[in-house]
């Protein structure tokens, strides 16, 4: 059985409830990108400033579960001054992070695919993995900023 | 009317011996889909077991014995909600969503043209927007909403302003999110003064109280097979006879035509018309049993149980949570049905699901395919309980329990 402290941890609780790099950036010369998930009706806005090959500055808005909410807190606090290189690989360690147990949802953690001590406050949500519908709440801003940064390339 | 002991219909389903993490299931999602009892699951099995032939077509015993249950589910159906004409006006679809598709691809793009009207409403299903909506674009009608109030309910203080140019008014019987129910009769007779025909979704209402669509004096009458105890994978469909005999058909195929040659092809009548392909067999045989079962248990006795239910949810809501709770539906059982929204404050309703599942209690979290609805409301979603025949007091316990949890969890 999966235990809810597995899901809902304190770091998560907390970026839920104060979610970090709220608000909206000027566009241009930000971009805006914007997320759905039409099932549950979660909903996310990401704003990206990017300088130099740098993401200088990271804004959110939109609403959802504690799981979707808290993700892009924390991504935006994980993402924010990086290097766009950096930047993807965080977006990919955590995407494996997102699905790598989806055939063994029984191991909370495969340090051989990610490690999880270089994903910091994210490991927190490693968690959600046992509760495989809540993935794409944890994911839907990574895919977003994922999307944004596809339209800085293009 | 005292024969009636849910605790009776909980033995009557298998599914209520599950046991979800270590607590027994609490199934509060009757108004997605209705539990079905072990009488609807082996004349299913029955069917495969004994049965298991197509119908309308062999003349061995099995094929007949196929043909018959389909028909005789058609015959309960048509008796279930007193069809005036019986089985004959009875369409089997394969699910509600199908059934408006129906309506709307057959009825409707054969008699509305530019400009004419379709008046829905605020709290309709997806179901019952969309394809109205696809009409709009291959014919340029009108949709038009007869708005929800505070309270709500339905506001008809200007329904003769909204019913002018109306050539089908398309209503819920019962909202899915609110729990409302909506004065058919009422609307019905308002509508036909009108020179409209009205069509009622009654997919939330069919299996929680009695119908007569001859009393209601609706013209189109559309619901779902798992939503009062059947199977999943079939729809029901009722028109009055002259109405029928006058659609076009719909899907294309085997079952529906009266002749096929290599210069064309002449439709069936009657319901046939309607129904291209093997239908649903081992489905219309459960639905007969549901039929027969909630008939046994009395329809009467079935609304009164859940009413009491609900006025009981409602009034520990109210209470034991500080108004930390709020019910989006009326605060009374009066003309509302056992379908409770809640919006738990700081609680996102997916949030509010999962705690609720780790207690066993089946909720529903969501839009409810009523996005109108929620937005009206200023709402992207809401945890969802509902009641069916089985429920008990044991039911709520376990929701409030949880929720109690839920609401401490998050702070």
């Amino acid at each position: 059985m999966s235990n809810l402290e597995d899901l809902y941890r304190e770091v998560i609780l907390d970026h839920y409830r104060s979610p970090r790099n709220r608000g909206e950036l000027a566009t241009p010369p930000a971009i805006r990108v914007e997320g759905f998930n039409p099932l549950c009706g979660d909903e996310i806005v990401v704003y990206l400033l990017v300088e130099d090959d740098k993401l200088v500055d990271i804004k959110l808005t939109g609403h959802g579960c504690s799981i979707s909410q808290s993700s892009s807190s924390l991504m935006s606090a994980a993402v924010k001054g990086k290097h766009l290189g950096q930047v993807r690989d965080t977006i990919t360690t955590f995407k494996q992070l997102m699905t790598v147990h989806e055939s063994s949802l029984e191991t909370t953690s495969n340090p051989e695919v990610v490690d999880v001590r270089a994903l910091g406050e994210l490991a927190a949500l490693q968690g959600v993995v046992k509760f495989p519908v809540r993935i794409k709440c944890a994911t839907l801003a990574w895919n977003t900023l994922s999307q944004a940064l596809d339209e800085v390339d293009a | 009317m005292t024969s009636f002991d849910p605790r009776r219909v909980r033995a009557d389903t298998p599914l209520f011996a599950r046991v979800i993490n270590d607590h027994p299931i609490a199934y509060l999602d009757s108004a997605a889909s209705s539990v079905p009892p072990r009488a609807v699951i082996e004349a299913m099995s029955r069917h495969y077991e004994r049965r298991h032939a197509n119908v309308h077509r062999g003349v061995y015993q099995t094929a007949n014995e196929s043909t018959h249950d389909y028909e005789h589910a058609r015959e309960a159906i048509a008796r279930f909600v007193n069809a005036p004409a019986g089985a004959n006006e009875i369409v089997f679809t394969k699910n509600a969503t199908e059934s408006f598709n129906l309506l709307a691809k057959s009825w409707g793009a054969a008699n509305l043209k530019a400009g004419d009207v379709v008046l829905i409403s605020e709290m309709e299903h997806h179901a019952n927007i969309v394809p109205w909506f696809q009409l709009r674009e291959a014919l340029g009608i009108e949709v038009r909403f007869i708005p929800v109030g505070d309270d709500f309910r339905l506001d008809l203080s200007s329904i003769d302003e909204l019913l002018a140019g109306v050539k089908l008014v398309s209503v819920t019987a019962m909202s899915n999110v609110l729990g409302t129910v909506t004065p058919l009769k009422e609307l019905a007779r308002v509508a036909h003064d009108h020179g409209a025909l009205i069509a009622v979704d009654a997919a939330q209402s069919v299996g929680h109280s009695s119908t007569d669509v001859t009393d209601l004096d609706v013209d189109f009458f559309i619901f779902s097979a798992h939503k009062m105890l059947g199977p999943t994978g079939l729809g029901i469909f009722w028109t009055r006879q002259d109405l029928l005999a006058e659609m076009p058909p719909f899907l294309g195929g085997g079952g529906m035509i009266a002749d096929v040659s290599t210069t064309g092809y002449v439709p069936a009548k009657g319901p046939a018309r309607f129904e291209a392909g093997t239908p649903p067999i081992a489905e219309a045989a459960g639905l007969g049993a549901a039929v027969l079962y909630l008939e046994g248990l009395g329809m009467d006795n079935v609304h009164e149980h859940e009413r009491r239910l609900t006025e009981d949810a409602l009034t520990r809501l109210e209470t034991e949570f500080d108004g930390r709770i709020q019910v989006i539906g009326p605060a009374t059982t009066h003309e509302r049905g056992g379908v409770i929204s809640l919006d738990v404050k700081g609680v996102h309703a997916h949030d509010v699901a999962q705690v609720l599942d780790q207690y066993g209690v089946c909720v529903r979290p969501g839009h409810h395919c009523a996005k109108p609805l929620m937005k009206r409301f200023n709402l992207s979603a809401t945890a969802r309980a509902s009641f069916g025949p089985y429920s008990l007091i044991a039911d709520t316990d376990a929701l409030l329990e949880a929720l109690s949890d839920a609401v401490k969890l998050f702070g």
